[in-house]
């Protein structure tokens, strides 16, 4: 059963981009387990207004998993200790009564803190805006069902169009790379009819943007799919990888 | 050059090598088989491979492959070391935690390969050096004929003590490199992009297999020296 706990939060601030930031700890009493980790963080931050201190600044939106904003470091895991969730899905019960939590920004080059918490991942956007479109001929709309599509591509185009660009798999990656990412959005269109005209061109500019962004190189480790909130599998990865290299070929 | 300036074609670069290497080394264990066949028997299988390819022009061009390819392979490794690090930041996690499912050999690749190279030259002294090397430069680098490949590794391995020592070190080289090929051979298939939903699991089979056979047939020579050497000290 759910009940009340006592806990200490360890919390990354960082007043501004530029700023050396530092670990700060706060006892915070009575948290109700069935709360939601972003609500225990929104409780702390009514505590913090009330001492006059200055609240933890932290990303958070749609609150039910599906934008990909809530970006925190929760005892060394993207999203905290529970698999296949968002923080925003975290909760309370989790933890346990006098448990030190630590929560970190993503830390990845291509990810620069805005402050405390927040992190800027305009990069991702950026990588969408090289590749991750299908360009469109305007006209007359086409039938919906004049392209058959075998129900396995459908499928593993939709499990890749899971991906909610949160940037777990580069925080978590060692290798700071964002192959998870660029892979899934990759996939999500090069496995279907429509997006297949331009798969060589949609890989290679894709992955050309991430590297220029300043992400590292996979090496397969596997920690991006393992800590993904939406479980976004390694193959797809192979498959960037299959795109890429064929297209290189095909020059 | 997109197999320097692109990640994808640093990797692919890495697992070309890599499994080229792998090859070698398959070649290599089967070969020295021939060594613990040879003295059960008392056939000369293993000097008449050694004839073979000593230092035949072949040979030579071999070995040069064989040799570029493993500076390659280093030289890639560290570039790729170095843009992770810095992809990475400077500023690290306070606390991280392992992840399900990923292998710690993955994450030490750069070390495992350290202590693998880091045996090849001791490796290439106590073999190379006395084999090919002399017979190239007609050098008396020790007081075996360099034809002689059997008498050569078996005076190393059963030498006493010292045979002892040399046998445990060969073994954690051996380790270090089994558990090396346990992330790289399914890596590198991975970044050729031969993997899909059922092949990921079948990959990684197959990199274990590969690791393991790999790594037996040598495993397989040191410890039959190890038990003729130790047979002999209690005799």
């Amino acid at each position: 059963m759910d009940s009340y706990i006592d806990i200490k939060v360890r919390v990354w601030r960082q007043a501004g981009p530029k700023a050396q930031g530092h670990f700060e700890t706060y006892e915070l009493k009575h948290v109700f387990q069935g709360a939601s980790f972003l609500e225990m963080i929104d409780i702390l931050n009514e505590q913090l207004i009330s001492e006059h201190k200055d609240p933890i600044a932290f990303d958070h939106d749609c609150r039910e998993g599906i934008c990909g904003m809530c970006s925190m470091y929760v005892n060394g895991h993207p999203h905290g200790p529970d698999s296949a969730i968002t923080t925003c899905q975290l909760h309370m019960r989790k933890f346990h009564d006098g448990e030190t939590i630590t929560v970190e920004p993503w830390r990845s080059r291509a990810f620069p803190v805005i402050k405390d918490l927040m992190v800027d991942r305009q990069a991702y956007d950026k990588i969408m805006q090289a590749g991750g479109f299908v360009s469109v001929n305007t006209g007359g709309v086409p039938d919906a069902n004049a392209i058959p599509i075998p129900k396995p591509i459908a499928d593993e185009a939709m499990d890749a169009a899971s991906c909610i660009g949160c940037g777990a798999c580069a925080a978590a990656c060692k290798n700071g790379s964002a192959m998870l990412f660029v892979a899934a959005k990759v996939s999500q269109l090069n496995l279907l009819p429509q997006g297949k005209a331009e798969k060589h061109q949609r890989a290679k500019a894709m992955l050309q943007k991430m590297d220029e962004l300043g992400f590292g190189n996979c090496t397969n480790t596997g920690a991006c799919a393992a800590e993904c909130p939406k479980q976004v599998s390694l193959t797809h990865i192979a498959r960037l990888n299959r795109d890429f290299i064929g297209a290189k070929f095909c020059d | 050059m997109w197999l320097k300036d692109s990640s994808i074609g640093r990797k692919l670069v890495m697992s070309i090598t890599g499994t080229f290497l792998v090859l070698f080394l398959l070649f290599h264990g089967t070969m020295n088989l021939c060594l613990v066949i040879d003295d059960i028997f008392g056939t000369t299988a293993y000097n008449w491979i050694c004839s073979m390819l000593g230092a035949n022009w072949y040979a030579i061009i071999g070995t040069l492959i064989i040799a570029l390819a493993v500076v390659v392979h280093f030289a890639y490794a560290i570039v790729l070391t170095i843009q992770n690090r810095r992809a990475r930041g400077n500023d690290r996690y306070a606390v991280e935690a392992r992840q399900e499912g990923v292998d710690w050999a993955s994450k030490n690749m750069l070390a495992l390969g350290i202590i693998v190279l880091g045996f090849i030259v001791l490796h290439l002294y106590n073999f190379w050096f006395k084999m090919q090397f002399a017979e190239l430069t007609g050098i008396h680098t020790s007081m075996f004929d360099p034809h002689d490949g059997s008498t050569i590794v078996k005076a190393l391995f059963t030498d006493g003590w010292c045979g002892i020592v040399y046998c445990l070190l060969y073994i954690v080289w051996l380790c270090a490199l089994w558990f090396h090929l346990s992330h790289g051979v399914w890596s590198a298939l991975q970044t050729m992009g031969l993997s899909n939903t059922k092949w990921l699991a079948r990959i990684k089979v197959i990199g274990t297999v590969v690791a393991t056979l790999t790594v037996g047939l040598f495993m397989v020579v040191i410890l039959y020296f190890l038990g003729v050497n130790i047979g002999q000290m209690c005799a």
